[in-house]
């Protein structure tokens, strides 16, 4: 089915363009339309479903089911829920809030935190039919373990000073429960909305991601990234992560360059290092986080992702390489 | 009059909520206010983690998103 995207592909830039197959800019072309269209496609399909079934799990419902549990069930829980719940980063400071709140501990309410913009079903998706099910796979796990593993190095209970002492003193009101209309035409203008607001709001960062990827695919010479970024270069990886901490998109934007960057060669475990550092955290991010920890929460929250990310890095490198 | 308040933390979407229910009560000739909650004990307060939300008249009608036309003109001619 997907197959229709590389034919209007064809079609568009070969045909209709009449730029040349195995030019620069045909190449650059090619790769824009195919995965712009196909990525476009998926996104609002996969949006529409969840949206018609209702399942999208909202974060209010994940502060009911985390709270009240175990420690160790939390844990799960937040992480599980953290790859259901696409949230959009600015309401990443009312959820911290409304986790601890809940009397969800802090190492908890991190690992969600964590986990929610790296994973995420539509992602996994667009994962899987640009990528294959390995590597999304991969994605899935790694991003679900360096969740769990950063939210219980983050649960010491000297961090709790680093929360703006504000935070604690907050009392939220009981979960504002909104009336769902059930009938077909109230699902279907429900799922019509969800795609609206969802690619309404990451539009951007999903075209930005594709005209990325195409600029690499079309113009930046395999050789480049066997020069600069094999596996054999112990310095790929880190700066891999550097690079993409600070800069802001979401999982679904980020997928094009990781599929560009694995086909010119680039390693494994550098694409995915990558894709989720750029995925996970940002410089704008950061600041909003402010307003609810302290510096030294943020500096510790972000070098262990750094540590982490390049640890996935190695390691997938390690294990998939030569 | 309806008094509308509108939770967020100052982002875009909340602007943009705020101005389509301020744009929809000009359309539908409705005598509005519109205030804009940025405080976040206040939003908390009302229950809410995912904004923009709307409340209308003190209930929580509204989370997690921009509201589209269609839902802020039945807010404005409904009971």
């Amino acid at each position: 089915m997907l197959e229709g995207f590389t034919i209007l592909a064809d079609r568009l830039v070969f045909q209709g363009l009449g730029l040349a197959p195995e030019s620069a800019l045909g190449q650059a072309a090619h790769f824009f339309v195919e995965d712009g269209a196909k990525i476009f496609f998926l996104l609002a399909v996969i949006v529409f479903v969840i949206g018609f079934f209702r399942s999208l799990m909202t974060p209010e419902q994940a502060r009911r089911i985390i709270g009240g549990r175990s420690r160790w069930r939390g844990y799960v829980l937040a992480v599980l829920f953290g790859a259901v719940t696409p949230f959009c980063s600015c309401s990443s400071v009312p959820l911290f809030i409304g986790f601890l709140e809940a009397g969800i501990p802090l190492g908890v309410t991190m690992a969600f935190l964590i986990t929610s913009p790296m994973v995420n079903e539509v992602a996994m998706v667009i994962l899987i039919s640009t990528m294959g099910w390995k590597i999304a796979l991969a994605y899935l796990a790694t991003g679900m373990l360096v969740g769990l593993i950063g939210g219980i190095a983050f649960s010491s209970r000297r961090l709790k000073g680093c929360v703006e002492e504000y935070v604690w003193k907050i009392r939220m009101g009981a979960t504002a429960t909104l009336a769902v209309d059930h009938s077909l035409k109230g699902r279907l203008g429900y799922a019509a909305s969800q795609v609206r607001e969802i690619v309404g709001r990451i539009w951007l960062y999903v075209l930005l991601g594709v005209g990325v990827g195409a600029g690499l695919h079309g113009f930046v010479p395999t050789a480049f990234f066997a020069a600069h970024a094999a596996a054999d270069n112990p310095f790929a990886v880190p700066i891999a992560v550097l690079v993409g901490i600070p800069l802001y998109s979401n999982a679904t934007g980020v997928i094009p360059i990781g599929e560009a960057l694995l086909a010119k060669g680039v390693p494994i475990g550098t694409v995915l290092a990558l894709m989720m550092s750029v995925a996970a955290i940002s410089l704008p991010e950061m600041i909003i986080l402010r307003r609810v920890i302290k510096p030294t929460l943020i500096a510790l929250f972000t070098g262990y992702l750094f540590v982490a990310f390049v640890a996935v890095g190695y390691l997938f490198n390690w294990a998939f390489g030569g | 009059m309806k008094t509308f308040q509108v939770l967020g933390s100052g982002c875009r979407n909340c602007d943009t909520t705020a101005k389509r229910i301020a744009e929809q009560a000009q359309r539908c000739q409705v005598p509005v206010t519109v205030e804009k909650v940025t405080d976040m004990a206040a939003i908390l307060g009302f229950g809410v983690l995912s904004t923009p939300g709307v409340v209308l008249d003190g209930k929580v009608v509204h989370a997690g998103g921009v509201p589209t036309a269609e839902q802020v003109t039945q807010w404005l001619t409904g009971g």
